[in-house]
């Protein structure tokens, strides 16, 4: 007398006689299909002669439905087989040392922290300040690819990261290099990596990955004159477009454009907060000139940071909070995350074909940047309380034109400038309130309450400009490889005259 | 290794691997390769002793893609198409006390991600990877992959794939990884077997899963299943019939030449066969 087996086959996870692998599989013609389909039109298999199992379990390891099980009579065991709740069923504790991740688990927010360079006077270049101001705002791990004019950033991270507990990786290309920094930043680790042009472009896939999962991360391009390889060494500032709307999509998008050394330090740490308060992907906006440019710049004893608010309990994509950022948790707190670019739930679970659901979520990812402004726009302005014309510049053109402004100046000309530090959410209010603001032309002439913006493009930023104001704009656009001669942007505002 | 085996084998029944591992059944159709390795991969995660707690599955686009995410009780990262391999790094490099487990297709890790692949091979990043092979991308309506064999027909190679296809285990140990394994989903014992010691490996270990999809290339290729009694039983028995009779092991292809057949088994690095 042979051993007897239990055979169980649940028709509810059978997907029926178009896979029937059970029944062909079986040697001994234990299954058979069901006489009745179910709700759902399938013909499910059912165990029609059980007592002719010899137990050689082909079928229950066989099913890609796991609705076998084959036992020994006797040895069956009740269990609670009921599904674990998606939450964490013990709390564990984090697996990384906490100061890596930014205070204790669910901590999160301002905190004052040391800084990793020197007080005091530093000699860098744009490229250098940046790398430091990553490593002072707690980047520990940077994953990129060489690129001309952004390499030098990379080159002081490999030096610098092991010197402070970080992880430093030159990838295979741009999409390595910003998918392993989107999955360090989940591994709960602030992430960097940098760039120019070519290489933003292999980016923005990624980006916009970021973008919808809500990754915090920092990406530097320092641009150089395109389209395409254009002139590796030459700077421009032809990227502002695609830095927003590169990704399919529409998102919205933080990107700052710093001018000086001292500001490749500075917005690369305001870069980082910015992308830990709001859970983006921050774009570092900068050009050849500042990022090969070498300044003396000052750096403070401490560090200003935001950490992501953690909350591992939490939905980590929805809230109620009226600010619109949900609390992030990371790999290995047992949190058993889903993430996915798909469209999803407040708990990650994807929707990809309801949509309120992405009605939702696309307007909460734009409502989260755009409702707060406030934190988010950044600029100077210079000589604007009497002017009659206003300069629009942003990065290393905003030095000529600061120099320009200033020699017209002199010059008896009421012109002012406004230094956009922030591009995007393109800082609509200050610029019209600075437009609006300018005082009506001594002297008439078509001219009164110009707005005039030098750029190393054809007219991004001054189309933007254009949208906001109701006076009547003027781009200066340059593009051969060059940053625009302040006495150039004079010439204009002297004479109105921009041929070379 | 038969007492792991037979203790591996046995340790859970399906119902308990669904509630311990499980989130939800899954949409795949019925008779899809990928379910069968589901069923292998959680036997062997079990009997590997790998922690769903600590591990993080990684996965692209496509239909080996969803097997991880959503389904598996565990941190999911499910990315862009081709790209897997890639955010692994950035997580395994951060957080090396993590697993990280790469699941996704063969479109997917090899056909768009082949970069990522070859460089984590050479890198020996510590984690693994299991390349569901169903020789076509099927998510998408069954068009030609790089896996797809020479002569097929598939949605977009009406007249037959006028190429021919990537050996993978060729092509990752040429990329330096010191373990690549091929394993049949219509051997289901040998593929939890190899599962689970791929699973142990310390170093880089890639696994190509030969899965089947019988709605896109089955249905697509009737005539290569004739032989195996196509007409008689379900499409996906027949393809697992057909992968039965096509694959031969490692040793016994040494002993009488593997002719048309799929050679399965493991490689090792530093073992006397390794270069065979």
């Amino acid at each position: 007398m042979s051993k007897k087996f239990i055979v169980e086959l649940d028709e509810a996870l059978c997907k029926g006689q178009t896979c029937a692998i059970c029944q062909h599989t079986c040697p001994q013609g234990v299954f058979a299909v069901s006489d009745r389909a179910t709700a759902q039109g399938v013909w499910p298999l059912r165990v029609a002669q059980p007592e002719a199992c010899t137990g050689c379990r082909r079928c229950e390891l066989f099913c890609p439905e796991l609705a076998i099980s084959v036992t020994p009579a006797g040895e069956q065991v009740v269990e609670p087989t009921a599904p674990q709740p998606a939450g964490p069923a013990v709390a564990t504790p984090p697996l990384h040392p906490p100061q890596l991740l930014g205070g204790k688990r669910g901590g999160g927010g301002w905190t004052t922290a040391p800084g990793t360079l020197s007080p005091g006077v530093h000699f860098l270049s744009g490229n250098e300040a940046c790398a430091e101001g990553a490593l002072a705002a707690g980047c520990r791990f940077y994953g990129g690819y060489p690129i001309t004019p952004s390499s030098e950033i990379m080159v002081r991270m490999a030096r610098r990261l092991p010197e402070v507990g970080g992880t430093f990786a030159q990838m295979e290309d741009e999409i390595a290099s910003l998918s392993a920094v989107i999955g360090a930043s989940w591994a709960g680790i602030k992430s960097m990596t940098a760039t120019s042009g070519p290489g933003f472009s292999l980016m923005v896939e990624s980006l916009g990955y970021a973008v919808m999962t809500e990754t915090p991360c920092v990406i530097v391009n320092v641009q150089r004159a395109g389209p395409s390889t254009g002139q590796a060494s030459r700077p421009a500032q032809g990227d502002v477009m695609q830095a927003h709307w590169g990704s399919h999509g529409g998102p919205e998008i933080i990107a700052l454009a710093p001018w000086s050394v001292q500001e490749m330090y500075d917005l690369t740490i305001r870069a980082f907060n910015l992308a830990e308060r709001f859970r983006v992907p921050v774009i570092v906006l900068a050009d050849e000139v500042v990022g090969h440019l070498y300044e003396t710049i000052t750096v403070e004893p401490t560090v200003r940071c935001f950490n992501r608010v953690r909350w591992p309990q939490d939905s980590p994509f929805g809230t109620e909070a009226d600010d619109g950022v949900p609390p992030m948790p990371a790999f290995g707190e047992g949190a058993r995350l889903l993430v996915t670019g798909s469209t999803h739930d407040a708990r990650g679970i994807r929707r990809t074909t309801d949509p309120r659901t992405q009605e939702r979520l696309v307007r909460r990812l734009a409502r989260k940047l755009l409702a707060h402004r406030d934190e988010i726009d950044d600029w100077e302005a210079y000589f604007t309380a009497d002017a009659e014309r206003l300069v629009v510049a942003y990065g290393s053109v905003a030095r000529s034109a600061l120099w320009a402004v200033q020699e017209a100046r002199h010059q008896g000309q009421r012109v002012g400038l406004l230094r956009l530090k922030s591009l995007w959410p393109f800082p609509d209010d200050i610029v019209a309130r600075y437009a609006s603001s300018l005082t009506p032309p001594k002297v008439g002439g078509e001219r009164g309450g110009e707005v005039v913006v030098p750029e190393m493009n054809l007219g991004q930023v001054a189309r933007e400009v254009e949208r906001c104001v109701t006076a009547p704009v003027t781009c200066l656009p340059q593009t051969n490889g060059e940053l625009i001669d302040p006495r150039r942007i004079l010439r204009y505002l002297l004479a109105g005259r921009w041929e070379r | 290794m038969s007492a792991t085996k037979n203790k591996g084998e046995k340790k859970s029944s399906a119902p308990q691997l669904r509630a311990r591992y499980l989130r939800q059944p899954t949409p795949f159709c019925a008779g899809c390769g990928h379910g069968i390795f589901i069923n292998a991969f959680l036997r062997a995660a079990e009997a590997a002793g790998l922690d769903f707690g600590r591990t993080v599955f990684v996965s692209g686009i496509g239909c080996g893609a969803w097997v991880p995410s959503p389904h598996f009780l565990a941190d999911t990262l499910h990315v862009t198409h081709g790209r897997a391999i890639a955010f692994a790094t950035g997580i395994k490099l951060t957080r090396p006390e993590l697993e990280v487990v790469v699941i996704s297709g063969d479109g997917d890790l090899v056909t768009i991600g082949g970069n990522h692949l070859i460089h984590a091979a050479r890198r020996n990043l510590p984690i693994k990877v299991f390349c569901l092979n169903n020789w076509l991308f099927g998510m998408t309506g069954g068009q030609v992959s790089a896996t797809t064999p020479s002569g097929a027909i598939t949605a977009t190679t009406p007249a037959g794939n006028p190429h021919r296809s990537f050996d993978l285990v060729r092509l990752v140990r040429g990329a330096g990884a010191p373990y690549v394994a091929r394993w049949p989903v219509a051997r289901p014992r040998q593929l939890r077997r190899g599962i689970e010691t791929a699973l142990r490996e310390p170093g880089f270990a890639f696994v190509e899963v030969l899965s089947i999809c019988p709605t896109q290339y089955g249905r697509a290729n009737r005539a290569q299943w004739a032989q195996v009694g196509g007409e008689e039983v379900s499409l996906a028995w027949a393809m697992l019939s057909w992968q039965e009779a096509n694959c031969i092991s490692r040793r016994k292809a040494q002993k009488e030449g593997a002719a048309d057949r799929i050679v399965v088994g493991e490689w090792r690095e530093g073992d006397e066969t390794w270069s065979a």
